[in-house]
């Protein structure tokens, strides 16, 4: 047992940097394998957290399977959020220091619902991203790409009465990360969604149509399903686009889970 | 039941290495006002499967009030200091420890109470669901149904001064118990 932890920033690079060839088979032989596994009836998650080729995820993810359990009251409500709690301000991203960001600026809008399609109002939705040159403002980002001085990268909404949000922001650039020789993340927008129950509390990825870097990208591909990939990506949408100053895209959110309203209609059948 | 629409659900992802500036806000980790009366630290170490602590790992908690109430209440993300919205987040420090100031649940329905815990991590490819239960939980139907090893992972220590410790273990032999629903 280790007493202290190493430093976090050492742990970023993995010890054995293959190259990208060697990751992609790893990434392809993983995707084949579970595919192979799902097509003899094994239940399998979406998102596989038992999946090498992201590196530092071999001594972080679960062995044993999760024990399904009957979610308890608590489990099928989560904290209660409202307008006041984030300033209007705090969607658009290109707003928060003195000057304006540089890079191509988008809007991001789309809207967060369950999976029976019933939009989700009222839910706290944080992002964060890298700026234009692929930098995070995080003291541990040692990418020497430039920071820039009007753009933080972080911001909060919260959905209105249709389920729907919206940010301003600059588009992310990719990353290049120590997973392997040579691996550069594709550019998106980390999103942390709350639900109508702590059941579908999500934490994910938003990406960018067309990315050359997906097949390349153990994170993206921890998703083992092509069809739950794609949906991960935002689609170009001109309706979204701001004439003269932001290029539109357009991204639902469909939160997976119970929640208390499905039990109460449970109850009364 | 009979779903009028069924939509996939989007897939979660690892919160990344960079979480802290876009999920980082004032007092998250005080779900209650610390040192006010019926107040305690809820704390713990975050391990991988070699033992070693996680330095860059994510505990969020939800719970109900001492009486059982689940609060409906606003203010989560902007602490009051006084209102009791039963929600925490806390970024596990450089030695892996996360830490609550909050109250001791009650219980919401027939079984034991426990706090509503979810873990994040770079290198965790999503999240992972899990519980807290009270020392001394007993009677709990799902708790019954784990192994005595299984079901340690999931219990609250008392220490001394009276606050809880729990570790939590995202692999290996006392891995912890990590729900589906």
């Amino acid at each position: 047992m280790h007493d202290t932890a190493a430093a976090p920033e050492s742990l970023l690079a993995a010890p054995d940097q293959l190259t990208q060839g060697e990751i992609t088979a790893e990434i392809q032989a993983a995707h084949a394998e579970y595919a192979r596994r799902e097509a003899e009836g094994e239940i399998l998650p979406r998102t596989m957290h038992d999946f090498a080729p992201y590196r530092s995820s071999i001594l972080r993810h679960p062995t044993k399977n999760p024990k399904l359990v009957d979610p308890e009251k608590i489990e099928l409500l989560s904290p209660a959020f409202g307008q006041r709690d984030v300033a209007a301000i705090e969607s658009d991203l290109t707003l928060q220091h003195v000057g304006e960001p540089l890079g191509e600026r988008i809007t991001v809008r789309g809207r967060l619902l369950d999976s029976r399609g019933r939009p989700l109002a009222n839910q706290l939705i944080e992002v964060w991203q890298a700026n234009s040159a692929g930098r995070y403002i995080h003291q541990r980002d040692q990418h020497p790409a430039p920071l820039d001085p009007n753009f933080t990268g972080a911001g909060r909404a919260i959905t209105n009465e249709a389920g729907e949000y919206l940010f301003t922001t600059i588009k992310p650039g990719p990353y290049p990360w120590k997973n392997h020789v040579n691996a550069w993340r594709p550019a998106h927008i980390h999103f942390s969604v709350f639900g109508r129950a702590f059941t579908q509390r999500i934490v994910t990825q938003m990406y960018f149509p067309g990315d050359p870097l997906f097949a390349l990208d153990p994170i993206y591909n921890s998703i083992r399903r092509a069809s739950d990939r794609e949906r991960m990506i935002a689609a170009y949408d001109h309706d979204a686009t701001v004439p003269e100053f932001s290029m539109g895209y357009r991204w639902d959110i469909v939160v997976d889970g119970p929640d208390a309203t499905w039990s109460e209609q449970e109850e009364d059948q | 039941m009979t779903l009028e629409t069924a939509l996939e659900p989007t897939a979660g992802q690892t919160v990344g290495p960079f979480f802290a500036y876009g999920t980082e806000y004032d007092r998250m980790h005080e779900v209650v006002f610390p040192h006010s009366p019926g107040s305690i630290v809820l704390s713990g170490t975050v391990y991988d499967g070699a033992g070693a602590p996680i330095p860059d790992a994510i505990v969020e908690i939800w719970g109900a009030d001492a009486d059982g109430t689940v609060s409906r209440a606003r203010g989560a993300f902007r602490r009051d200091d006084h209102t009791f919205t039963g929600f925490g987040r806390s970024f596990t420090t450089d030695d892996g420890r996360y830490e609550f100031w909050t109250r001791e649940p009650g219980p919401t329905g027939s079984g034991a109470p426990f706090f509503a815990a979810i873990v994040y991590a770079r290198g965790l490819p999503d999240k992972l669901h899990t519980r807290i239960y009270l020392p001394g939980a007993e009677g709990d139907p799902f708790l019954a149904s784990l192994s005595a090893q299984e079901r340690a992972t999931l219990v609250a220590i008392r220490e001394a001064d009276g606050s809880l410790r729990h570790d939590i273990r995202l692999q290996g032999d006392r891995e912890t118990v990590f729900l589906a629903y």
